[in-house]
């Protein structure tokens, strides 16, 4: 090969770079190691994370059981190891399950029409945003307070320079819903969006009929997110939205640290063009038979570049299959009937303890706790992480903590924390 | 070649004009350019246009193309039949696949775009 | 002679909802250990929804037989050479996956105590350490989700910088021959965007730069080695143009399977870049992500990255959120941990050397490709190329034949295409890039492969222009799709 290329040694095809940027040592990093050394690494790295406690974490990330399935198609190379689907002869597997997926996502959200994954939750938001002042030509967008606290903060660094300003709304103290009259005033000709949360940041199924009626009398868009995709199971979905953005961490996505997860954007169909995200068409090919393809393309950066809906380029689709995968699993009864045990699991922890809001939940909700930080401590005692205190992202409720109860949470985990907090 | 009866702009589109009324499309050049059209975006009703300004864009699968309008004047009709058949641009780009009409605010404008002849004469040096 | 694939293997299968029925199911969860709650009075009776219409019912046989028929309509990297221009299609390693699901990292969860996550606090200061290095850039956030994401990043921190110093600018440079994602991430962070020409050479004009390069210039976006697989050998003058005036350079690292253990940008005069975990360090494309863009960036950029950060309180790891001048969070959380975990591994199974090595033979891999296929493919420009080639289709093109059409009938020959029509500067581009994945085997495969079809350009133009012949579906009516979009499943 060095002969085809006319060079003696492999380091000659360098020779042509200016002398100023070659790097005159090797690069400060150890030598490779072994498999056996990387997973003995990991396995180091596991051992200094919590093992083998109960959790009781919720706050836009849940703790699911993962169905054996979903490692077992993620895990095949054809998936696994394939790339966007572009050329959809030889890509017919992702776009069949992506389009499965988009049919999915409507179906749950009520929505028309689903992309094929964005990010996550937190940045489908400013996509939704985005979308929503292109749409309706308008400028200000409204989001309220009970929605995820590291979402907004996320809209907040994409507005900044966009022309877009952000104002927050409130909630009912006694309720934790929505302050409708807060929206009420804050509400005018400019607003483009009102983005609310349901079921809420506190675990709320919030007022989502109320604030459509008062945003789209004003000509804005309702936009709804959610993080707890199960809620879906049993909630009624938000029929009356115009966009939905969303999590889907939940159906079969590892916590892990973070990410990576998958977000969505479901919408109604006249807001089509401005969806940003890649979208999967039902076409047929030259001999009639059903086949899928990307499709609606002149949305997308590669094309419009810099008047494109959005940059993205990446979706998150081999997790966007392990949802896909979860829902099958699951299925119509299985995930109803999954939701009505986490109802059950948080309801039944919620009555030993002092919940601090009266509103309506689903699988979270607000305990009042005197010392959450000391509570917690105790609790840990126990090989139980506790529900998050709600200081460090609401300082006007200092003795407040959010807790989640799942399918994965047992009765006897959840007698010691009311032991501990009640 | 090209249609006796419009006038033509260096960015492809056609302008007929009729007393003070003017119907735009794109060119034959144009559309075969582009190939299978898939969808159209048209101004409202009532927007005002200026010549050589934006006035909407045609997509293919694979491409965007700003259309721009070879005259100034308000938007009065816009051809709605091009939402469920974009393909009329193609099969008939100086019939049934016109754009938009415009009341003209200045007809003279019409006289600096290019003729028939001019207009494939400057085709052909693009080629 | 097709010497490398059989008729495409291909099962039949419907979609989910075709196959189900009702009352099958594939789950089974435990029976409930505390008292049944009614939907209605938990939730009110208005907030309970009816059945989810059209859902799925399959059973678990039918469900793994489903996704599996799917699977087998794929290409993928464990069947083949991706010579994907620009996407770094190199082997996905399965210890990768294997670590990645080590229990107490894949099941850690963000706001669990910092004192019972210091492991995933460890690998992301690690990986923090290695990609400065690697880049020769002085801090890094691991936050953005993938390259663009990276590149909105990148560009917001350049104008918390320029606004401190009192005037954020109006406008970014963005080469012609630019990735689509660089003019639209301008445009997201409020920017501008002036097209700059690249040179007749094909790269970066710097005496054009030089005219360009105004107060109100706020970076030059640039892909280095450029997306012609060039390396841009005036980028340290660029640099220089560019500081003189008081803008940044803004380095997209799309290309850095290149550079690595080569040259680092941080050592040419870059002040921030991403990089992409899934291109450049080996985490899998699964089909169109995830992926993961962390940023690099030059000491004076440091104040303004992403909140929070690590920093060490005596022997522990601990989050700083108290950043004044950050640019706020680009994401919730701390990144994709998982892609991360992932990318951590490659790195420590090559280490320092053998990323070097990795690095070398792809750029002759490259080589090798354009040295064989120059006698039959148009080199647009005849400048030394590093990990990936462009030709265009220009000799084709006199028998009707455009470089997607023979991407198409190169799928015939068991390979996927390469990325066809990009860069925009050439005309009918193919642009191949083998990374250093591929054998000499393979590669002489994918040569030969390419020998033949531009024969069969010449010889049989319909054979290419009709292609691919041998796959479940034939080319798919991209028209009809845009045209009348259907985008879901509804029942008849």
């Amino acid at each position: 090969m060095l002969d085809a290329c006319g060079v003696a040694h492999a380091d000659e095809l360098f020779a042509h770079l200016p002398e100023a940027v070659r790097l005159k040592r090797p690069l400060a990093l150890d030598a490779g190691v072994s498999e056996y050394e990387i997973v003995q690494y990991f396995r180091d790295r596991a051992a200094e994370n919590a093992n083998g406690y109960a959790s009781f974490l919720g706050a836009g990330v849940y703790r699911h059981y993962r169905p054996v399935l979903v490692d077992t198609v993620v895990s095949r190379g054809e998936f696994l190891t394939s790339y966007t689907p572009y050329q959809a002869e030889i890509s017919q597997g992702t776009l069949t399950a992506i389009f499965e997926f988009q049919t999915m996502l409507c179906q749950l959200t009520g929505m028309d029409v689903a992309n094929a994954s964005m990010y996550d939750g937190s940045t489908a938001v400013p996509e939704a945003a985005m979308m929503a002042v292109r749409a309706t030509g308008k400028g200000h967008v409204l989001i309220a307070r009970s929605v995820h606290p590291e979402y907004r903060e996320v809209l907040h660094t994409y507005a900044r320079h966009q022309g877009m300003p952000v104002t927050e709304f409130g909630y009912v103290p006694e309720a934790g819903t929505i302050d409708l009259e807060d929206l009420d005033r804050k509400l005018d000709g400019l607003t483009a969006a009102v983005i609310v949360q349901s079921p809420n940041f506190f675990g709320i199924v919030d007022q989502v009929k109320a604030a459509a009626e008062m945003a789209h009398q004003r000509g804005a868009l309702l936009v709804v997110v959610f993080t707890e995709a199960v809620s879906m199971g049993l909630v009624e979905p938000p029929v009356d939205a115009d966009i939905v953005a969303g999590e889907l961490q939940s159906f079969a996505i590892s916590p892990s640290y973070g990410g990576p997860y998958a977000g969505i954007l479901a919408i109604k169909e006249k807001l089509i063009r401005q969806m940003p995200g890649r979208l999967v068409g039902q076409s047929t090919d030259t001999h009639g038979n059903r086949a899928f393809c990307l499709t609606l393309a002149t949305r997308e950066q590669h094309i419009r570049r810099e008047k494109a809906t959005s940059n993205i380029c990446t979706n998150q689709a081999l997790i966007a299959l392990m949802a896909t995968v979860f829902m099958t699993v699951y299925g119509k009864e299985g995930l109803r009937e999954l939701a009505t045990q986490n109802l059950a699991k948080a309801h039944y922890l919620a009555g030993k303890l002092a919940p601090r809001f009266c509103g309506k939940f689903f699988n979270e909700f607000v305990a009042r706790v005197d010392d959450p930080e000391a509570a917690n401590k105790a609790l840990l005692k126990k090989k139980i992480i506790g529900g998050l205190p709600l200081a460090r992202f609401y300082p006007e409720l200092p003795d407040a903590v959010l807790l989640c109860a799942t399918e994965m949470n047992t009765r006897a985990e959840m007698d010691a924390v009311a032991e501990v907090l009640g | 070649m090209y249609p006796e009866n419009l006038r033509y702009t260096k960015e492809h589109e056609w302008l007929l004009v009729e007393g003070d009324t003017g119907t735009v499309g794109i060119t034959d050049h144009a559309q075969e350019e582009l190939g299978d059209i898939v969808y159209v975006d048209l101004p409202r009703v009532g927007t005002q246009l200026t010549q050589a300004g934006a006035l909407g864009s045609v997509e293919s699968v694979k491409a965007v193309s700003e259309i721009y309008s070879p005259a100034a004047g308000e938007v009065t009709e816009i051809n709605g039949t091009l939402a469920d058949a974009p393909e009329k641009l193609n099969e008939d780009p100086y019939g049934a696949g016109w754009l938009v009409k415009i009341k003209l605010s200045d007809a003279a404008q019409a006289a600096g775009l290019m003729n028939a002849a001019d207009y494939e004469a400057y085709v052909g040096a693009e080629k | 002679m097709i010497e490398k694939v059989r008729e495409h293997l291909s099962q039949n299968e419907p979609l989910l909802f075709e196959r189900s029925s009702p009352g099958k199911c594939a789950y089974q969860l435990p029976a409930l250990d505390v008292p049944p709650v009614d939907p209605a009075e938990a939730l009110g009776a208005e907030n309970v929804r009816a059945e989810i219409e059209g859902f799925p019912e399959v059973s678990e046989v039918e469900a793994i037989r489903h996704f599996t028929r799917l699977s087998t309509w794929n290409y993928a990297i464990d069947h083949g050479m991706y010579p994907l221009g620009s996407c770094t299609m190199k082997y996905n390693p399965r210890i990768n996956e294997l670590v990645a699901r080590t229990e107490a990292l894949a099941w850690a969860h963000p706001y669990q105590p910092e004192a019972l996550a210091q492991g995933s606090m460890e690998v992301m200061a690690r990986m923090e350490a290695a990609l400065a290095e690697i880049t020769g850039m002085d801090a890094v956030t691991l936050q953005p989700a993938a390259g663009a994401h990276g590149e909105l990043t990148g560009i917001l921190l350049i104008r918390a910088l320029l606004q401190q110093r009192g005037n954020p600018r109006r406008k970014i440079l963005i080469p012609d021959s630019a990735h689509g994602t660089n003019p639209a991430t301008a445009a997201i962070a409020g920017y501008a965007v002036q097209n700059i020409k690249s040179s007749e050479s094909g790269v970066l004009d710097v005496s054009a730069l030089e005219q360009l390069v105004t107060d109100d210039v706020a970076a030059l976006m640039v892909t280095n080695p450029n997306t012609l697989g060039v390396f841009e050998e005036n980028i340290i003058h660029a640099a220089e143009i560019l500081h003189a005036k008081g803008a940044m350079l803004y380095m997209d690292g799309a290309n850095m399977n290149a550079l690595v253990g080569i040259a680092r940008p941080g050592d040419f005069g870059v002040d921030v870049m991403h990089l992409n975990l899934h291109k450049t360090f080996s985490t899998p494309h699964g089909g169109g992500g995830p992926g993961a863009g962390p940023v690099a960036v030059k000491a004076a950029l440091e104040p303004f990255l992403p909140t929070p950060r690590l920093k060490r309180a005596g022997k522990r790891w601990a989050y700083d959120y108290k950043r004044k001048h950050s640019i706020g969070r680009v994401k919730a959380f701390y990144g994709n941990f998982g892609v991360l975990v992932r990318a951590l591994a490659y790195i420590l199974a090559h280490g320092g050397p053998g990323l070097r090595n990795a690095t070398v033979d792809a750029v002759l891999n490259a080589v090798y490709i354009r040295k064989k296929l120059e006698p039959y493919y148009e080199l647009p420009y005849p400048s030394p190329n590093m990990h990936e080639v462009v030709f265009s289709d220009e000799r084709q093109a006199r028998h009707g034949v455009r470089t997607g059409d023979l991407a198409k009938r190169l799928i015939d020959y068991g390979f996927h295409p390469y990325t066809v029509s990009f860069p925009l500067i050439v005309h009918g581009a193919l642009m191949i890039e083998p990374t250093e994945t591929e054998g000499k085997m393979e590669i002489d495969q994918f040569v030969n492969a390419m020998i033949s079809i531009a024969r069969e350009a010449e010889t049989d133009p319909q054979l290419v222009k009709s292609a691919p012949h041998g796959t479940r579906t034939s080319r798919v009516d991209e028209v009809a799709a845009a045209r009348k979009p259907v985008l879901r499943w509804k029942p008849a």
